[in-house]
Order: structure tokens, then C-alpha cells, then sequence
């Protein structure tokens, strides 16, 4: 047969005006995204290498002391350099918090999500919406609520109380404690979806497979169930460590001020702190710690498509 | 050989429904206790006296609490609007399109909001709008709230009707078509009213968002543009009353409400 | 040859359709040529990937081709959108708008065809008659059967009075049982309205027994069109006596062509006198196929065209197969229907194949 010529580009061109009347639909949305929330972002960035006015905002003048001060002090007599960990511990602990409360979610999670994806379809619409609801509700009040039962007068210092099991009440609010608490309260719901996505995909036939091959349940869940899940497993994780590690509202209410997370420290140089560089190079590193944990997730997601 | 008395359940894992049982006991039980309490008639926070509907009386009679709903629903109309429009238009350009190279960009681009933690929005839309008062003597009031808001409702509007859009049966738009529908008509009377459900869903969850957003509008309002969740913050720093519970539980039962209906529209159109 | 343009309902010239540019070039139809005529049922046969449904997409409107002309009555419609076109589509999944009733899919055409309330309520009233559905009417498309599913997307098509209907795989979503009525529906609206109607399946038998015309399609081109009859019995083409039915292929050597038959010594010993594809003139080796209801098994006498050994019998309830290895070593298989009294040959039994005068084809390879 003879070669078919390449296409004449009128047909192109009649295929294409629709589609490309349809791109421009999308300029809105990209427009307000870009102006009012990308170019905020490269003021944070301008910000961050500039001197801090005296009552907030910024001079106009270079200074990479903003990104010094992650590691040193100026001293105010010698103006000499000292080493100073207390940001350091602050990201420390707001890893660990993260890494933590990822963790136990995972743990409660991940059963609660299969015990969803097993229920018969009309039991696991009400189990979606039971989940769904503390998910959308307003993370102020569900850490207030948290507050309310664990404070000196809460809830559980009443019972232990009023049961003669203490005589004085046991200080949960503003610890370490507390805050974990808090973040796994918040952030359990954005585990427990994302697993049930997947998990409610899941084909059982495999298992009924692994059983007929004398797999026992154990070995069904972990050889079985888990990798099969891990989308949604990292997808879970994700969205829970990220929020967690930038977290505000609950160290804020639980934290009392004193334990400091990531979060409350930047908004700190913004509020009190008076120091705009140092909250702008502060939030570029917990910006820098997120996309580190987005590459992660990526690269896991193409792997895991890429064997499957 | 061992003899079980029930077929194996396959799906079983020994475990999983308590753990199940109790996790939803701990996401429950501080707000139903925090709910109870707002009809307690005392006025110490945690010591039960009788049922009273005391607290919602005086939470409702305030100025203040009638200024913050006012703000909160003005920002969050107002955002719901703006977000769901434009998503809805960002949907449709960005899924009845040949691929092309900016595509990719896009979605990134309205996505963004979703991955920079809170609180990194937070002080960077404060720092553009101080930029911006500052250098070109602008300040929208409370439009600053609304604009704020509505960059971040997006993306939480556009991900339902992407969805929605990516699910539906094209063949159903070529039927149109070949039917002698034009392009117009055929989005008019075939892919918009299949939309909905979506639309629907995504304005819900703008609203949602708005609604509860306390990190952004801390960091970016201004004086006397105090929203309810703000209302909420101001009053845990004073001497605490079952007044707190009270409009907590006024929000949260605008969050059940709003998701429970949407819900409802999901599951009827399936 | 061919029919003069406005005789032919669609006309389909020199259509190529390719896709993707440099590597990734994929030539879906080749230079495709078709005459299709006013009020014919008329199938566009292949396996998946042949073109066939591409082809479809191209009469529709819902692509372009990349060179060539599409005609209707005459007029070159190739590049009109599909809202422009008087032809319309029976879509392989239905399509049937969810959102909207029974009655209201069907008047949809005519209403975004502007006509007038009343002719479109009294035109969807005689469509629901027509396909036998009156009562269903006021009814969610989808809260009625797949069935019933396919007479509302027949009824919708039809509603505008199209002067071409398309048929893409409508079929192949029902049962067996379903699929038959169907078949027979679908020929008896044909012959009710009047349409032209162009068939796209895969199913072979279906093709044969609704048909008209059908044209055999592989990897883009068009390989032979002609009647069930002419299809079945007189395939021109490797491909095609393969794909439709089953059959014998014998190698061979032409002695001498006499115009529509010529004379081929096989390989396996016989000499037999076989027909010839229109203006076609084969030489040296060439390729004889044999349908198996075609030739008979018989206790051998040195008369037959082949003799061989039973390698297989294989019985089918009506008929019985017979797996032959001829002594020149080729496998023939023979069908047998099986009467009463039919002489009966065991496995490893000595047999003489004898064949039908005219069942022998040369292929045009």
C-alpha cells in the first residue's frame, strides 16, 4: 500500500479551536492561585533575606541572618556568633511529634479502614459519613474539645478523682503529652480515608487465593492485605505527617505556649517576635521539609506503579 | 486434621472491629461531651447543674457573636462563590481538552494551596497584603479575608468536579452531538446538569473550608474583622463559660449539617 | 466499477485516518473504498483493531479523516461536525442520557433540532411504538433493562428520521437469547423505515445473517465486499475465508487459468479445477481453500481427489468432524452432517476425501 501523507493542518486547526477556546476556562482559577497565593510565596522568600523593622515587616537591606539564626545567636555585646539549638529542638520536636503521630494513626487506622472496606455496602456509606464528618468539622473546636477533658478540672481528673483512684489531679494540658494527643485527634479522620479508598478497591479474591495456598490470617494481612494497600498507606501518611509537622491551632491550644512547635514559631516571628525575615526563612524550611516528603511520596507512587 | 465449626471468614482479621469501635469513640466522645455541656445551666465549664438552653441565649444575644457570624458568612458566601465558579470553569478547561504542554502547570498551580502548610499561607498572604497596603496604599477590609479564602477553597472545590467531569461517560456528549445538539447546547443540557452532583459537593466543601479557617484569618484580619472561629479564640483567653460550648456547637453543627447533606446528593445521584 | 456518486448513500473515497505523528504514526485506515447504498443493511466486518469502528467514527463525525472524502447522497461531508450531519449513531454502550426519561432521550434530536413541541411529543409516541415500548415512556433510563435499553437508543436514533443510521456493536452488551430477537428486530425496523443502516461487529455469524452487504476489514484496509453468499463461499483473501468460517488451505500449483476458473495440481496429488477472484490472474504456486461441508469422507476407491488416514473425529451433535491427514501430509478437516446411516470411520481408519465441483477456491494471497 502507499504511504499515507501526514495530516493537513486545516483538520488540526478544526479539532483545535474548540479545545483551545476550553483551555481558557482554566485562566481563572490559575490567575487568583498564581497572584494571591504563588507571589505571597516569593515575597516570603524576598522577605526571608532581609533585615527585620524595629515593630514588624521588613527593611530593605540583604541579610542572610535570618537563615544564620537557624543555627546561631548574635551576641549582643560582641556580635559574634554563638551556636544555638533552640530552634533546632523546636524542628526536632515537631519531627518527632509528626513521625509519632503518623505512626499510632497508621496503627488505629489502618484496621478501622478494613474493618470499613469489609462491612456490607449500605453499612459502609454510615461508617464513610461517621468518619467524614469529624473530618470536615473545625479543628478550633475539636482541640478545644480535647482541652476541655484533659485540663486540671476535665472530665478524666473528675473520674480518677471522684473514684479515690487520685486525690489530686494529674497535669495533662500543656505537656508534650497533650499536644501528641491533640494531633492524633485532629489527624486520625486523614489517615482512615485515603486507607479506605484503597483498601474498599482491594480485590478479595486474592486473599481467598493466599488462603487456598495455605497462607494463615496473619500471613494474609501482612503478605497480602499490606502491599496491596500501599497507595493508600503512603497517601494516608502523607497526609498526616505534613499537616502535623506545620501544625498550629493544636500545639497553640494544647501546648500553652510553651512547647513550641514549627507552626506557633513562625507565626510567633509575625506576631510578637516582630521578626519577618526569621518567620519567612523559618516557613522556607518547613516549605523545604514538605516538598523532601511530597518527593518521597512521589517517587514511592511511580515505583509502586511501576512494579504493579 | 483440625475441624472448624463455620466456614473460614476470608475478610476476617482478628482485632480490627474493636480497634474500629474504638476509634470512633475517641473521635466522638470530646465533642458529644463538649455538645452536652452546652446545656449545662451552671456556669463552671466542667460541673454538670441541669439542662438549660441559658448559654445559647446569651451566646445568641451578643453584638459580638452577631458581627463575627455576619463576617464569617459574608467571607464565606462570598468565597464559596468565587472558588466554585472558578473551579468549575477550571475543571472543564482542564478535562475537555487535547493535552497540552501548560497543562500539567495548571493543575499544579491550583493544587498548591493544598500542599504549603497552613500556616506558610498564612503569614504569606499576610506579608503581600501588608506589601500591598504598604507600597500601593490598598486595603479591601475585609475583601483581603475574601480573597484570602477563596485562593485556598479552590482546590477543594475543583477536586469533586474534576472528578465528577473525569467519570462521566464521554460517549453521553458525543450522543449529544450526534444528535444534533451544538457544543453549547450539548453542555448545556447533557454535561451540566451531569455536573451537579459535583458542583454541589465541591460548594460544600468550600464553605466548609471558609467556614472553619482559623489559621489564615488570625494571621490576616484586620481589627473588627473577627470571624467565628476567631470569636471562639478570643473567648477561650478569658475565664471560660458554657458560652464557649454553645457556639462551638453551633459550628460543628453547620460542619454535620453541610456534610451530611452533601453526602445525601452524592449517594441519591449514584 | 464504481457506482456514479449521488446512487450510493454514502460514498466513502480514498479515506485514510492516521494517528500520532513520527513513531508513534499509527494508520488506522488505509486509502479505504466503499459504496453503500440507499436502504441497505450494510456491515462493516473485522476483528478488534481492524478499522471498523474508526471508519464508523468518520461517517459519524466524531473525527475526521486524514485524507480522502466521505459523501452523502453526493455531498462531501468529511468535515461537517457530528450536530451537522443527518446521520445518527447506535452507540456499543447506549449512551441513553441519565438524567432524563425514556420519552425525553428520544425526542432529544428533534428538539435541538428546533421542531415544533407537538411534532416532536407525536413523533417520540410513534418511536415508542415502533420499538414496543409505550408503557416505559415516563421511566428513568435507568431503571429499565439492557433490552429495553437498546430499543430506547434505537428509538432515539431513529426519531430524527436519519438518512444513515450507525450501528456500533449494539448487540454485544445482551445474551444470547436477547441477541437473537434483536437481530431479527433490528431487520425488521430496517425494513419498516427504510434507512440505510451500517453494522459494525466482529461476530461473523451476525454479519451473515443480517446483511445485505458486508465489508471484510483488516489492519485498515478493506479486503473484500460482497453478500453473505459471496463472502462465505467465494472469499478472495486469505484473511477472509480464515475469519469467516472455517476452512481448508492447500498449497498448489497453477497448470492453466481458463478465465473465471483455473486448473491447480495440489500438493497432495490431486489436480482440481478452482475459481478465480474477479480480474485476477494467477500463476505458479498459489493457495486452493476448501470449505469442509464441501467434501465427504468415503471408504477410498482411488476415485477421490485425496486419500488419507482419520487422525481425529470430533462429534458435534448435528454434525461430525473428521480430521484427515492426507499422504501428502497436510491435515483436512471434513463436516459431515450426521444422517442416519451414514457409514462411520474410527480414528487411524484409511479414507478417500472426495470433493465438490466447485467447491475449490484460489485465493488471491
Amino acid at each position: 500500500m502507499t504511504n499515507i501523507p501526514a495530516p493537513p493542518d486545516f483538520e488540526a486547526e478544526a479539532h483545535q479551536t474548540a479545545a483551545r477556546k476550553n483551555r481558557l476556562l482554566a485562566s481563572p482559577a490559575v490567575l487568583i492561585v498564581a497572584l494571591f497565593g504563588i507571589v505571597p510565596l516569593l515575597i516570603v522568600l524576598v522577605y526571608s533575606f532581609l533585615a527585620p523593622a524595629p515593630y514588624g515587616g521588613v527593611l530593605w537591606k540583604f541579610s542572610t541572618d535570618a537563615y544564620l539564626n537557624f543555627l546561631f545567636q548574635r551576641d549582643i555585646f560582641s556580635d559574634a556568633l554563638e551556636f544555638s539549638p533552640a530552634f533546632l529542638l523546636i524542628y526536632f520536636r515537631s519531627f518527632v511529634f509528626a513521625v509519632v503521630t503518623t505512626v499510632v494513626c497508621l496503627g488505629l487506622g489502618f484496621p478501622t479502614a478494613y474493618f470499613m472496606a469489609t462491612r456490607p455496602p449500605a453499612q459502609r456509606n454510615w461508617w464513610v459519613l461517621l468518619i467524614t464528618i469529624p473530618f470536615w468539622s473545625n479543628l478550633l473546636v475539636r482541640t478545644l474539645a480535647i482541652m476541655f477533658i484533659i485540663r486540671d478540672e476535665g472530665l478524666i481528673n473528675i473520674t480518677l478523682m471522684s473514684l479515690h483512684i487520685i486525690d489530686k489531679p494529674i497535669t495533662l494540658l500543656y505537656t508534650n503529652f497533650a499536644i501528641v494527643l491533640g494531633l492524633l485527634y485532629s489527624f486520625l479522620p486523614f489517615m482512615v480515608l485515603p486507607l479506605y479508598a484503597s483498601l474498599e478497591k482491594l480485590d478479595f479474591r486474592l486473599v481467598e487465593a493466599a488462603y487456598d495456598l495455605y497462607a494463615t490470617r496473619r500471613q494474609v494481612l501482612w503478605r497480602i492485605i499490606i502491599p496491596m494497600s500501599m497507595p493508600g498507606i503512603v497517601a494516608g501518611s502523607l497526609l498526616v505527617f505534613i499537616p502535623t509537622l506545620g501544625a498550629y491551632v493544636t500545639p497553640l491550644i494544647l501546648g500553652g505556649g510553651t512547647h513550641l512547635m514549627i507552626g506557633d514559631l513562625i507565626a510567633q516571628q509575625f506576631g510578637s517576635g516582630r521578626n519577618w525575615p526569621l518567620g519567612s526563612s523559618q516557613a522556607l524550611i518547613l516549605m523545604a521539609a514538605v516538598l523532601v516528603a511530597l518527593f518521597f511520596y512521589v517517587r514511592a507512587t511511580t515505583r509502586g506503579t511501576k512494579n504493579g | 486434621m483440625a475441624k472448624t465449626r463455620a466456614p473460614l471468614d476470608t475478610k476476617e482479621q482478628p482485632g480490627f472491629r474493636g480497634v474500629a469501635l474504638f476509634c470512633l469513640f475517641v473521635l466522638y466522645a470530646p465533642i458529644l461531651i463538649l455538645m452536652i455541656f452546652s446545656f449545662n445551666s451552671g456556669s463552671i465549664v466542667t460541673h454538670w447543674e441541669g439542662v438549660s438552653l441559658h448559654w445559647y441565649g446569651t451566646a445568641i444575644a451578643n453584638d459580638d457573636f452577631h458581627s463575627a457570624a455576619k463576617n464569617t458568612m459574608i467571607i464565606a458566601i462570598t468565597a464559596t462563590i468565587v472558588s466554585t465558579v472558578t473551579a468549575t470553569l477550571a475543571a472543564i478547561g482542564m478535562t475537555r481538552v487535547k493535552p497540552w504542554k501548560g497543562l500539567m502547570t495548571a493543575f499544579m498551580v491550583i493544587n498548591l494551596p493544598l500542599m504549603v502548610p497552613e500556616i506558610v499561607t498564612a503569614i504569606a498572604t499576610l506579608s503581600f497584603f501588608a506589601l500591598v497596603a504598604g507600597k500601593l496604599g490598598i486595603n479591601l477590609g475585609i475583601g483581603n479575608l475574601i480573597i484570602a479564602h477563596s485562593v485556598f477553597c479552590i482546590p477543594f472545590a475543583y477536586m469533586p468536579i474534576r472528578a465528577r467531569l473525569e467519570d462521566m461517560d464521554l460517549t453521553l456528549e458525543q450522543a449529544a452531538a450526534d444528535l444534533y445538539a451544538t457544543p453549547w447546547h450539548a453542555f448545556r443540557r447533557v454535561t451540566l446538569p451531569l455536573l451537579v452532583p459535583g458542583i454541589l459537593s465541591g460548594m460544600a466543601l468550600a464553605f466548609i473550608v471558609s467556614f472553619d479557617d482559623f489559621t489564615i484569618t488570625q494571621l490576616v484580619a484586620g481589627p473588627g474583622q473577627t470571624t467565628l472561629p476567631l470569636y471562639i479564640w478570643n473567648q477561650i483567653r478569658r475565664p471560660m463559660t458554657p458560652e464557649i460550648n454553645a457556639i462551638s456547637t453551633i459550628l460543628l453543627m453547620v460542619s454535620i449539617i453541610v456534610v451530611a447533606i452533601s453526602f445525601l446528593i452524592a449517594r441519591k445521584r449514584r | 466499477m464504481r457506482d456514479e456518486p449521488d446512487t450510493s448513500a454514502i460514498a466513502i473515497r480514498q479515506v485514510s485516518k492516521v494517528f500520532g505523528t513520527g513513531e508513534d504514526r499509527v494508520t488506522a485506515l488505509a486509502e479505504v473504498e466503499i459504496d453503500i447504498r440507499a436502504n441497505e443493511f450494510f456491515t462493516l466486518l473485522g476483528p478488534s483493531g481492524c478499522g471498523k469502528t474508526t471508519l464508523l467514527r468518520l461517517i459519524a463525525g466524531f473525527d475526521y479523516p486524514t485524507t480522502g472524502e466521505i459523501r452523502l447522497y453526493g455531498e462531501d461531508i468529511a468535515r461537517l461536525p457530528p450536530y451537522k450531519r443527518p446521520i445518527n449513531t447506535v452507540f456499543q454502550n447506549y449512551a441513553l442520557f441519565p438524567h432524563m426519561t425514556v420519552g425525553q432521550n428520544i425526542g432529544f434530536g428533534l428538539e435541538m433540532l428546533g421542531r415544533p413541541k407537538a411534532e416532536t411529543a407525536a413523533r417520540v409516541d410513534t418511536m415508542l411504538k415502533l420499538v414496543r415500548m409505550e408503557e416505559l415512556k415516563n421511566r428513568k433510563t435507568s431503571q429499565i433493562s439492557g433490552g429495553q435499553q437498546q430499543r430506547v437508543a434505537l428509538a432515539r436514533a431513529l426519531a430524527p428520521q436519519p438518512k444513515v443510521l450507525l450501528l456500533d456493536e449494539p448487540l454485544s452488551a445482551l445474551d444470547y437469547k436477547l441477541r437473537k430477537e434483536m437481530q431479527l428486530e433490528l431487520k425488521r425496523l430496517q425494513h419498516e423505515t427504510g434507512i440505510t443502516f451500517i453494522f459494525v461487529t466482529h461476530d461473523q455469524e451476525e454479519a451473515l445473517t443480517m446483511s445485505d452487504r458486508i465489508a471484510v476489514m483488516s489492519k485498515g484496509h478493506v479486503l473484500q465486499i460482497g453478500s453473505a453468499h459471496e463472502i462465505y463461499d467465494k472469499p478472495s483473501e486469505r484473511f477472509v475465508a480464515n475469519f469467516i468460517g472455517e476452512t481448508n488451505f492447500l498449497e498448489g500449483e497453477v497448470l492453466a487459468v481458463d478465465g473465471a476458473s483455473a486448473s491447480v495440481r495440489l500438493g497432495a496429488g490431486a489436480t482440481v479445477s478452482a475459481g478465480v477472484p474477479d480480474g485476477f490472474a494467477p500463476k505458479g504456486r498459489a493457495t486452493v481453500v476448501i470449505r469442509p461441508e464441501h467434501a465427504e469422507v468415503v471408504a477410498p476407491s482411488g476415485a477421490e481427489a485425496f486419500a488419507g488416514t482419520v487422525s481425529n473425529v470430533v462429534y458435534f451433535g448435528t454434525d461430525t468432524h473428521y480430521y484427515v491427514t492426507l499422504d501428502g501430509g497436510e491435515e483436512f478437516m471434513v463436516r459431515r452432517q450426521n444422517s442416519r446411516g451414514a457409514q462411520v470411520f474410527d480414528t487411524g481408519a484409511r479414507v478417500g476425501v472426495r470433493v465438490d465441483d466447485g467447491a475449490a477456491r484460489v485465493l488471491r494471497d
